[in-house]
């Protein structure tokens, strides 16, 4: 555990000095986001679950906890994380995917990683200990800021303890594979998705569309009916693959870029990236190679999305989507109050934040 | 008080020019009678005229009213429909109240993306009726929704009765359209599930109208379930009905709605509804389960057993979606139901772990006794959040004053159990006072500074939801009771 007295003193310091810090969980997702200068902030080690009471559907735990630890146990208790995050590594701790605010294959059907926070303890860029939200399901007192957190990379507070919503496990799981392209993912899904079918993850991968199905027996059955295809006799193989990025497409040393659409959104044009796709969330969230960093930004944009290139970027390329003017301003007005000398990961999300 | 005519005129003829030149006459009321309409939300004990209200019809006019405010430093408040219950659309003196019930159209319809563009103004139950020929619906329901605004409901973050499973505002809408106080046009969150930079898209919702004004919102749509079915049943005791909330979560079962209904409730109810709620019950729980048929009825027999052990009584299952919507037009009638047993009603909108339930409850009902006040409590069981309306007579100087601090001891008691004092209603001016019970000196500041990020100046609905850090350490110095400080364990001003 880390002393809060010390760590307020360091940041206190840091803040009067200017030099600023890196923070770092666990480290297993120092590839993404914008590069940090800084003196090193391990919070690693301020680790440990403070609270969990299955029967509240909430658990509390220190930044530094991993992962790992946070789903081990809930899977004893036959419940898990809503948002499916990725880990990436052993390493990866609670705290840093907050701060990331990365979900996994369940998101577009449970929700993401922000829908599942319901308070955090934080420390500014002032040396300051706040604690927003709460353990309870609602809370609308004062501002949301314990949502605001969530993807903003550590660039707002060093985030302490969380506390997050959990869901049971789905009583029984089954994957379907079809054949499909693209056109015909996006027609199937389109007319599943109004109907109440318990679908919990979508994968498409070289004409073959993997539909994951959640929940009682008998409603998985009768969608497993309509949907028709062959269930896959290992369910959890392609979530793992792409949660984790296991599977060999994650592989290649070139910019891999994720892009957030409508699941509607037209196909990415061949012209934009080379060789082949991943395409998961039901449409909306798609994998791919590209060096073409400005283009491939600007079309999601056009098509009521955006594009981070999420490993391996071009040398000088932004890796998330840049902000209108307004926005940016809005957003550097924002960190100025949290975090007023700008010492707190300077830079990882928009090199001028 | 007499100089607030002449201020009032001044400010009038400062504003008015300017106005008169982008606004329909119409759209500008400045008659006092007309203005009444305007001086309160559905917390009738607190009210304020405004300097004028405006009716704008559309973007480019809410951006000109909010530059033109900015420059002659007015103030500006949102309104809704005016349905909230903490004064949070209520005017501030000498301010402008701009009313967005012009903003009505549903844009945008995208069925396949399972999304809708809308206008703030649009009530929430039509945005469900518009989609319902696609099997499709907008999720958060407010007992209010026949008649409050999506807009008020991002506002505030409402919740409502199916919010225990298919979560509140801000787990349904994607994209904000919003005009801040500089009259600049911001759109935050997409179309997509997420966007570039911080989520402003939720530090917007539930901000209460004190960061900008929302314009357009993108809604989520879901598919309406393959079966619904909803049970009903009573209880001898509270701690019983009180266990069989806990026990139903931790089966793992995630009910559509989980409601409970006190004695008193009950038979207020009972009689403007005829519902056939038993009326000898101390509590009546109401449980919607949905998803496919079987895992309805799986799901069902499973409660069943679970409730027949905690001794319930009078089991009753809906059969047809009349039967349904009886059990539910009756749960959400508690509110006219109350109107009928006391002049005027205190909701508090506490919110607290699961488990606390059964303690809390008896512990308000005792502090009811205490202060002589009947208190009801109709309320979320499911997620904890807990409605007690405390009745009185506001005309009755010392109801009055004793139903408030019978109030902020209930609230003292959730924050005391690990809660809130707010689930969902917001803060607004009502719960002002409590808000320094749950946040300390340094919190506080941190709202302000997020507050000044957006609103510099402080015009738009100022003196609402975060409270001044000297009205706080007023408040506390003041709020002591049986000769203790409230909570001598927690930060002081
Ligand atoms: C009988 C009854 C039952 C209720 N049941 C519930 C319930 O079950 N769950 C629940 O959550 N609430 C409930 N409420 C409270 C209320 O209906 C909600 O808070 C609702 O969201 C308010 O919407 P409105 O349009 O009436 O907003 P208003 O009351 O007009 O305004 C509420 C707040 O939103 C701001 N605002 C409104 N529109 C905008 C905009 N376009 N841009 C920026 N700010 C804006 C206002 O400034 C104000 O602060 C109930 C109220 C009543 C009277």
């Amino acid at each position: 555990m880390i002393d809060i007295p010390t760590l307020a003193d360091q940041i206190a310091q840091a803040a009067a000095d200017k030099t600023p810090l890196q923070l770092q969980g666990g480290g297993s997702k120092a590839f993404y986001g914008e590069a940090v200068e800084g003196t090193l902030l391990p919070l690693g080690e301020h680790r440990g679950i403070i609270n969990y009471e299955p029967s509240e559907l909430v658990i509390t735990a220190r930044a530094g906890t991993p992962l790992k630890e946070i789903e081990q146990l809930l899977e004893r208790e036959g419940q898990m994380l809503g948002f499916e995050p990725p880990r990436f590594s052993d390493n990866a701790t609670l705290g840093g995917t907050i701060a990331c605010g990365l979900s996994g294959p369940r998101r577009p059907y449970a929700g993401a990683a922000r829908d599942f926070v319901l308070g955090v303890t934080l420390m500014n860029g002032k040396g300051q200990l706040l604690k927003f939200g709460g353990q309870v399901m609602k809370n609308v007192a004062g501002y949301d800021l314990s949502r605001l957190m969530c993807g903003a990379l550590g660039t707002l507070g060093v985030l302490l303890e969380i506390s997050l919503k959990v869901i049971p496990k789905p009583q029984y799981e089954e994957t379907r594979v079809i054949a499909a392209d693209f056109t015909q993912m996006q027609h199937l899904l389109a007319e599943i998705g109004r109907k109440p079918f318990p679908v919990s993850a979508t994968l498409l991968e070289s004409n073959r569309l993997f539909i994951r199905l959640s929940g009682a027996q008998g409603g998985v059955a009768e969608a497993s009916q309509h949907i028709g295809g062959d269930k896959l006799s290992d369910n959890d193989a392609p979530w793992l693959g792409v949660k984790e990025q296991q599977h060999d497409f994650f592989n290649q040393p070139k910019p891999l870029w994720r892009l957030s659409l409508p699941p509607m959104a037209p196909a990415v044009p061949a012209s934009l990236f080379d060789g082949p796709t991943l395409i998961e969330w039901g449409g909306a969230l798609r994998w791919l190679y590209s060096q073409q960093s400005d283009s491939l930004q600007q079309w999601a944009k056009a098509n009521g999305g955006h594009a981070i290139c999420f490993k391996n970027p071009l040398p000088g390329s932004p890796i998330f989507t840049p902000l209108p003017p307004a926005l940016l301003a809005l957003h550097q007005r924002l960190k100025a109050r949290f975090d007023p000398a700008g010492i707190l990961n300077p830079g990882r999300l928009y090199p001028d934040l | 008080m007499c100089d607030a005519q002449p201020i009032r005129e001044q400010q009038l003829q400062r504003i008015l020019t300017p106005l008169q030149r982008f606004m329909k006459a119409e759209n500008i009321v400045t008659s006092v009678e007309a203005l009444r309409a305007y001086e309160c939300d559905a917390f009738t004990t607190m009210r304020q005229l405004p300097l004028l209200t405006l009716l704008p019809e559309n973007i480019e006019q809410v951006q000109q009213i909010m530059r033109l405010c900015y420059q002659l430093d007015i103030p500006v408040v949102a309104r809704g429909a005016g349905t909230g219950l903490t004064a949070g659309s209520m005017p501030v003196e000498n301010g402008v109240l701009l009313s967005m019930t012009k903003f009505d159209q549903i844009l945008e319809i995208d069925i396949a993306n399972r999304t809708a563009l809308i206008e703030p103004g649009v009530r929430n139950l039509a945005v469900t009726e518009a989609v319902a020929p696609y099997d499709l619906y907008f999720a958060p329901d407010p007992s209010s929704q026949l008649a409050c605004s999506v807009g008020g409901n991002v506002a505030e973050n409402a919740g409502g009765i199916h919010c225990l499973k298919y979560g509140l505002t801000v787990h349904n809408i994607l994209a904000l359209d919003v005009i801040t106080i500089e009259g600049e046009r911001l759109t935050l969150g997409g179309a997509s599930l997420d966007a570039p930079g911080y989520d402003l898209t939720a530090l917007l919702t539930g901000s209460e109208g004190l960061l900008g004004v929302i314009v357009g919102i993108r809604v989520k749509l879901l598919a309406k379930p393959a079966s619904a079915r909803v049970l009903l049943c009573g209880f001898a005791s509270i701690e019983n009905a009180s266990h069989a909330i806990a026990q139903i979560i931790s089966a793992g079962i995630i009910p559509a709605g989980l409601e409970m209904i006190d004695h008193t409730g009950i038979n207020a109810i009972e009689e403007l509804m005829h519902a056939g709620y038993p009326t000898d019950a101390a509590a009546v729980l109401i449980c919607e389960l949905d998803g496919s048929v079987d895992e309805v009825e799986d799901e069902l027999a499973r409660v069943i057993l679970l409730l027949e052990a905690l001794d319930a009584t009078n089991i009753e299952i809906s059969n047809s979606e009349a039967e349904k919507a009886r059990i539910w037009a009756a749960r959400k009638a508690a509110f006219p139901a109350m109107a009928r047993l006391a002049p005027d009603n205190y909701i508090m909108d506490g919110t607290i772990p699961r488990r606390a339930l059964a303690a809390v409850w008896q512990r308000i009902n005792q502090l009811a006794d205490e202060y002589q006040l009947l208190v009801v409590n109709v309320f979320h069981a499911g997620d904890g959040n807990m409605h007690p309306s405390i009745l009185f007579d506001a005309m009755d100087a010392d109801q009055r004053h004793r139903a408030e601090e019978l109030g902020t001891r209930i609230l003292e008691l959730c924050i005391e159990v690990g809660g809130t004092i707010s689930g969902e209603h917001g803060v607004g001016l009502e719960k002002i006072n409590q808000m320094c019970l749950q946040f300390n000196h340094d919190e506080l500041q941190q709202f302000h500074g997020v507050k000044a990020a957006f609103d510099a100046k402080n015009l738009l609905n100022p003196g609402k939801q975060i409270p001044t850090l000297a009205r706080c350490a007023e408040f506390n110095g003041m709020h002591v009771h049986k000769g203790e400080i409230a909570f001598p364990d927690l930060e002081r001003f």
